[in-house]
C-alpha cells in the first residue's frame, strides 16, 4: 500500500528532513511512525499527501506512482487517503454532520446518500447524536473523533494520523487507537504518527522509527 | 471486438461513471450557486455596499447612453433633407428673382427652388408667431424675399453643399445664403464624440467593478483560507473549491446589474413627464424611450459577466496560493 524508495525530502530552507527512506507498508497493516519531534515523520506523510513532493527517489501508494502523478489528478488521489492532522482541523462555522460529510461533497455524492454515509460514521465514533451541534463546542476528544470520522466517512483503504493523540489524556488516547484498530480490522491500512511511547507499545503493532531523517528501526517493540 | 460482454460491461460503466460525475458536477453548481447566494445575504448591509458600487458606477454610462439615444432619435426625426435658405435683397425687383428661380431650377444640383414672397413671409411669421400685433405696427414690410432651394438627393456631404450655396451666392440679387443643415450635422458631429467619450468612461468604470468586485472575492478568498486548505486536503479540486467564489462574483455582479436597472428606470421615469410636457409645447411627437426589455436584459449580462470575471481575477490569482502545508 505504501511504498517509499530511497526517498529523500530536501526543503527550500536546504534542511534535509528525510534521507533515503525505504519502507513497505502491506495493505491491511497498521503500523506507528515514531521518532523525536523534527524527526521528519509529518513530512513523511506530507509526501503520501502530495502536499510536498521528494527531492528525489519514488514514492508508490496504491499502486500508483505519485512521482508521475500531475497536479489535476492529486484531488482524486487524496480522495483515497483519509487524514487525521493536527494542524487541519475541523470548521467552526459549520455543525458537525457538515464537518463530516465534506469530504462526501467533493465526491459528489446525493445527499440521502450523504446523510446515510455521516450517520454511519458519527456511529462509529459514538457522536451520532451530536451531529447537529458545533464542533467548537465539543472536548477535545470529541473534536478529534469528529476528524477521525470525516477521514473515514469516504470509506478510504489508508488512512494517516500525525499526532491523533497528541493533546489527550492516557484514557482518551487508549479509546482513539482502540478506535483506529475498529478500522484496521474491517480492513483499512493505518499509519499512525506518535511519539507516545506508552502508547504504542500498549498496542502491539509494527513501528518504523524515523531518527534526522533516517529509518533507523522497522520492527515490533520487545 | 466492441461485442464481446467484457468491453461492453466497460463501457456502460464508464458511461454511468461519466453520468454520476456530471450529475455530481451539476449538484455542486446548484449548491454553490445556493450558498454564495446565501452568504450575500447573509450580511445585507455589506453586500449592498457592493451591489451599490457595481451599480452606481454601470448606471452613470448606461444613462448617458440611453440620453445620447434619444438625442439621436430627436435629431433623426428632424427633416435630414438639407435645405439652402436664399435670401434676396430687398430692393431686388420681383421679375428679377423669378428670373433667378428659373435659372436656379435649371442646375442640375438643384431639385426644387420654392419662391416665398415677403407678404408670404410676413404672414407666416405673424401666424405662427403670434407677434403679429407688434409687425402690425412696423409701416414696411422688414422680411426679404426667399427662394428655397431643395438640392437633389444625391447631394449630402457637407462639403458639395457648401460649393452649390457659394455658387448661388455669386449672383447679384443675393444678399446671404443660409445652410440650415449646418447644425443637423454639428449635432451628428457631437454625438460621435459623445459616444466615444461615454463608451471610454463605461470602459473605465468597468475596469472599476472588475477590480472593485475582485477585491470583494479577494476577502472573501482570505477569510476563508483553512476552509479552502481542509477541502483540498479530502480531495477538492481547484474547480471545486473556485466555483463558489465565482457564483458569488456572478452574484454580486448581477445584483448590481438589477440595482444599476432600478436607478437608470427610476431617473429617466422622474424626467418623462417633463419632456413630454415640452415635447408638447413643440408639438412633437418625441417621447423619452428608456433602457427597454433589451437593454435592461444586456445591462444585467454585462454586469454579471464583470462580476464573474472580476471573481475569475481574483480567484486565479489567490486560490493557488493556497495549499495545505
Ligand atoms: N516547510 C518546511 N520548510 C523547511 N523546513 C521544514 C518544513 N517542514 C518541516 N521542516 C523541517 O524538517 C524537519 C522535519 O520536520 P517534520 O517532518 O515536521 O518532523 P516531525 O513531524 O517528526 O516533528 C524539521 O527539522 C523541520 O524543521
Ligand atoms: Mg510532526
Amino acid at each position: 500500500m505504501i511504498e517509499f524508495s530511497n526517498v529523500s525530502k530536501r526543503y527550500p530552507t536546504g534542511h534535509e528532513a528525510l534521507s533515503r527512506v525505504n519502507l513497505n507498508v502491506g495493505e491491511d497493516e497498521m503500523v506507528f511512525l515514531t521518532g523525536h519531534s523534527g524527526a521528519g515523520k509529518s513530512t513523511l506523510m506530507k509526501l503520501i499527501m502530495l502536499m510536498e513532493r521528494p527531492s528525489a527517489g519514488q514514492v508508490v501508494i496504491g499502486g500508483r506512482n505519485l512521482n508521475r502523478m500531475r497536479a489535476g489528478q492529486i484531488p482524486l488521489h487524496r480522495r483515497q487517503v483519509g487524514v487525521v492532522f493536527q494542524n487541519h482541523q475541523l470548521l467552526f462555522d459549520r455543525n458537525v454532520f457538515e464537518n463530516v460529510a465534506l469530504p462526501l461533497r467533493i465526491a459528489g455524492y446525493g445527499s440521502r446518500e450523504i446523510a446515510r454515509r455521516v450517520r454511519a460514521a458519527l456511529d462509529k465514533v459514538s457522536l451520532l447524536d451530536r451531529e447537529k451541534v458545533n464542533p467548537i463546542t465539543l472536548s477535545g476528544g470529541e473534536q478529534q473523533r469528529v476528524g477521525i470520522a470525516r477521514a473515514v466517512v469516504n470509506k478510504p483503504p489508508l488512512l494517516l494520523a500525525d499526532e491523533p493523540t497528541g493533546n489527550l489524556d492516557p484514557e482518551l488516547s487508549a479509546e482513539i487507537m482502540k478506535l483506529f484498530r475498529q478500522f484496521n480490522e474491517v480492513g483499512v491500512t493505518i499509519l499512525i504518527a506518535s511519539h507516545d511511547v506508552e502508547l504504542i507499545r500498549a498496542m502491539d503493532c509494527r513501528v518504523l522509527s524515523l531518527s534526522q531523517g533516517q529509518l533507523v528501526y522497522d520492527g515490533f517493540l520487545v | 471486438m466492441s461485442k464481446d460482454p467484457q468491453s461492453l460491461r466497460g463501457a456502460v460503466q464508464a458511461k454511468t461513471k461519466f453520468r454520476d460525475k456530471f450529475t455530481a458536477w451539476q449538484l455542486h453548481h446548484r449548491q454553490s450557486a445556493r450558498e454564495s447566494l446565501g452568504r450575500i445575504l447573509q450580511s445585507p448591509l455589506a453586500s449592498l455596499m457592493t451591489c451599490l458600487v457595481v451599480a452606481i458606477a454601470l448606471a452613470l454610462p448606461t444613462t448617458l447612453l440611453v440620453a445620447l439615444n434619444n438625442l439621436q432619435i430627436l435629431g433623426d426625426s428632424w427633416d435630414a433633407n438639407p435645405k439652402i435658405s436664399v435670401f434676396i435683397n430687398v430692393r431686388a425687383r420681383e421679375e428679377a428673382v423669378r428670373q433667378l428661380q428659373k435659372d436656379l431650377q435649371a442646375f442640375a444640383e438643384i431639385n426644387d427652388v420654392e419662391y416665398i414672397s415677403p407678404e408670404q413671409a410676413l404672414q407666416e411669421f405673424q401666424a405662427m408667431s403670434g407677434f403679429g400685433e407688434i409687425l402690425g405696427f412696423l409701416d414696411e414690410n422688414p422680411l426679404p424675399p426667399t427662394l428655397v432651394v431643395t438640392p437633389v438627393s444625391s447631394i449630402v456631404e457637407p462639403a458639395s453643399l457648401k460649393t452649390l450655396a457659394m455658387k448661388i451666392g455669386e449672383k447679384p440679387i443675393v444678399d446671404t445664403v443660409d445652410l440650415d443643415m449646418d447644425w443637423v450635422r454639428r449635432l451628428q458631429e457631437l454625438m460621435v464624440l459623445g459616444r466615444k467619450i461615454v463608451t471610454a468612461l463605461a470602459g473605465l468604470l468597468s475596469l472599476g467593478v472588475l477590480l472593485s468586485l475582485g477585491n470583494t472575492i479577494r476577502l472573501a478568498i482570505e477569510s476563508r483560507k483553512e476552509e479552502i486548505i481542509i477541502t483540498k486536503l479530502v480531495g477538492g479540486s481547484n474547480g471545486f473549491v473556485r466555483r463558489p467564489f465565482l457564483y458569488s462574483g456572478a452574484w454580486y455582479g448581477f445584483l448590481g446589474g438589477v440595482v444599476a436597472c432600478i436607478l437608470v428606470f427610476a431617473g429617466f421615469s422622474s424626467i418623462k413627464g417633463t419632456v413630454a410636457n415640452l415635447a408638447a409645447a413643440y408639438q412633437s411627437q418625441f417621447f423619452l424611450q428608456g433602457l427597454g426589455f433589451s437593454g435592461n436584459l444586456g445591462l444585467l449580462a454585462v454586469s454579471t459577466i464583470l462580476g464573474l470575471m472580476g471573481a475569475w481575477l481574483a480567484v486565479g490569482r489567490h486560490l493557488s496560493e493556497i495549499e495545505p502545508r
